[in-house]
């Protein structure tokens, strides 16, 4: 266990270097492009890290995660729109809209388990594409542009796409850290021990849904976070940021990273966007190539990404992130 | 604190045409080992699952402690004092034995909405969970993983959460079901140990251990309380005699 959670401190700190590193290497290579391509890996590396704290560690498979991330870049949009531009504002706002969203639909989504559960939340999720494509004042189905990025105390610095790169990375840090702290808290202890087995769960005293509630909002609101990066990072926003397929990319994920493992969530989202991009370009039809490769993954690679890089698999225990 | 310390009033359950528990007194004195015995099917389980709060009776009242906790769901029944074993094991079995243990003395030291400090550094837990462990003669397991435990051993482990959350009462569903020779011996010896210290409501089908630690019985047949009194009285009584106790062993 020591030396788990050793090898996981220093996968970690790799690979927030190396995410540090990027931006004067690539540009010292000429490949200056790849900062952009890289804010917006760890934007969904955000995301991921969200989903994970509820799927990997809670098994709540919740089908309609990015309706949270269009949430949130709705809300920077809208503000926008409305000439507000001031980050320290629109992010938090951006966070409690998702965590708000979260808290509604979660409390009527929890009450149901399994296939249920995957399904109220898929629908969830459709009601959030829905209403944002008939926001025919924001867009509609056409999306809103952005036309510029949000200001921090009135500065426009983030209009630099290697200083939004670094606030991107230092939003991506803090999440981690958060993410790795509640994993290993009482509170994580409890969320783990309901995917482990609710009825002794409930038996020993704990209220499970409420627990598993509170996660779900916290969830919801990192990943608001995301969406508020998205927006700043894409400058638009557009009902597809919250669409079904968008939901199903983030649990593969989560699952080819290795579920219940938060440098895997992170992996995972690399990997993900990493594949789409080299095989989008080989053939537009690229999904029938990702699709048995994820089938192989998840057949023979049980444990994802995160496994590659342990010895004994994936820990069930729930504490090493 | 009440005596007795469980009321069961007028308890009953059916599912669909069959009634499973049929209008059901009883009553658990404080301190007491209470066994409940019965053929297969009598309805222990159903039973004990309506007083632990997993199924709900259509008509009756349950009452711990002097209060009425009909109602109430299993989490707030845990915070009143109640606490059980499962017939079918039921474990966390991706934890180590210790946090199995750990974690039910965490449900009831406060609550769990702290999210940023080491539950792995609250040594009050694991200590706690650790004393459980040593009364049940787990102690030397319990860095390993639940799942991987014996039968026997789960069994152990079962009843060490169980007494985690200091209960008011304790009721044991089968705690020897599927245990062998030594392990019936040895849980026989952890209850008598218990003795005193906790009420216990024992669903058993080993004679022996009942007839060994209980201060009553109440024999329980298609769902009603025929027979209760101390373990020598319902070995004579005719009426269990006729009704149950010609298919077991009684010593
Ligand atoms: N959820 C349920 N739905 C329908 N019938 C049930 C249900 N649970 C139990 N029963 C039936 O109720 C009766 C009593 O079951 P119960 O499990 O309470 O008996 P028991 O005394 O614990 O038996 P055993 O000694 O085998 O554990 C049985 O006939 C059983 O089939
Ligand atoms: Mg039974």
């Amino acid at each position: 266990m020591r030396d788990l959670l050793t090898r996981e401190r220093l996968i970690t700190a790799a690979l927030l270097t190396v995410f540090a590193l990027l931006p004067p290497v690539a540009e010292a290579f000429g490949q200056g492009y790849l900062t952009n391509v890289a804010s917006r890996v760890m934007i969904y590396a955000i995301a991921a890290l969200s989903l994970d704290l509820i799927l990997g560690y809670g098994a709540m498979v919740s089908f309609g995660h990015a309706a949270f991330i269009g949430i949130g870049a709705y809300a920077v949009g809208i503000s926008a729109e409305h000439n507000l531009w001031e980050g320290t504002l629109t992010i938090p706002m951006a966070m409690a809209a998702a965590g708000l969203f979260a808290l509604a639909t979660g409390a009527i989504s929890l009450r149901t388990r399994g296939v249920y559960f995957i399904m109220i939340t898929l629908a969830f999720g459709q009601m959030a594409y829905y209403t944002a494509s008939s926001l025919s004042a924001y867009g509609g189905d056409d999306g809103l542009t952005i036309w510029g990025r949000s200001e921090v105390l009135g500065n426009p610095v983030l209009e630099d796409d290697t200083a939004l790169y670094f606030f991107v990375l230092i939003c991506l840090a803090l999440c981690w850290w958060v993410a790795s702290r509640v994993v290993g808290s009482r509170f994580g202890r409890v969320i783990a021990g309901v995917r482990e087995n609710r009825a002794r769960m409930s038996a020993v005293g704990f209220d499970a849904y409420r627990h598993q509630l509170v996660a779900y909002v916290l969830a919801g609101m990192m990943a608001g976070l995301a969406g508020a990066l998205l927006a700043n990072h894409a400058e638009f926003v557009s009902p597809a940021y919250m669409s079904w397929q968008r939901s199903g990319d983030l649990i593969i994920m989560v699952v080819l990273g290795g579920m219940g493992s938060l440098y895997g969530a992170v992996l995972g989202a690399v990997a993900y966007l990493a594949l789409e991009d080299v095989l989008a370009g080989f053939t537009e039809h690229w999904r029938v190539i990702f699709g048995p490769l994820l089938i192989l993954i998840v057949l023979y690679a049980r444990g994802g990404l995160a496994r590659a890089f342990r010895r004994e698999g994936p820990s069930r225990e729930g504490r090493d992130g | 604190m009440a005596d007795p310390i469980l009321e069961l009033a007028g308890l009953r359950k059916s599912y669909g045409a069959l009634t499973v528990t049929d209008g059901v007194n009883l009553a658990v004195k404080t301190g007491a080992i209470h066994a409940i015995i019965g053929p297969n099917g009598a309805g222990k389980t159903t039973l004990i699952n309506q007083i632990g709060g997993q199924a709900a009776p259509d008509a009756g009242t349950i009452i711990l402690d002097g209060r009425d906790i009909t109602g109430l769901p299993i989490h707030a029944r845990s915070h009143l004092g109640l606490a059980r074993s499962f017939q079918i094991t039921n474990v966390l079995p991706g934890f180590s034995t210790l946090d199995n243990v750990a974690v039910a003395a965490q449900a009831h030291a406060g609550h769990s909405f702290r999210f940023f400090r080491s539950v792995a550094r609250e040594t009050a837990l694991t200590e706690k969970a650790m004393a459980c462990l040593e009364t049940v003669g787990l102690a030397d397991r319990a860095l390993i993983r639940a799942g991987a435990l014996s039968h026997g051993e789960k069994r152990a482990l079962e009843i060490a959460m169980a007494l985690a959350t200091e209960p008011k009462l304790l009721l044991l569903d089968e705690p020897m079901a599927g245990t062998t020779h030594e392990e019936t011996a040895r849980l026989t010896e952890t209850l008598e140990a218990l003795r005193g210290r906790f009420t216990i409501l024992l669903v058993e089908h080993d004679m022996a251990a009942v007839f060994a630690l209980a201060d009553t019985i109440s024999v329980l047949v298609y769902g009603r309380v025929i027979a209760e009194g101390a373990p020598d009285a319902i070995r004579t009584d005719p009426e269990v005699r006729a009704a149950y106790l010609g298919e077991e062993e009684i010593p």
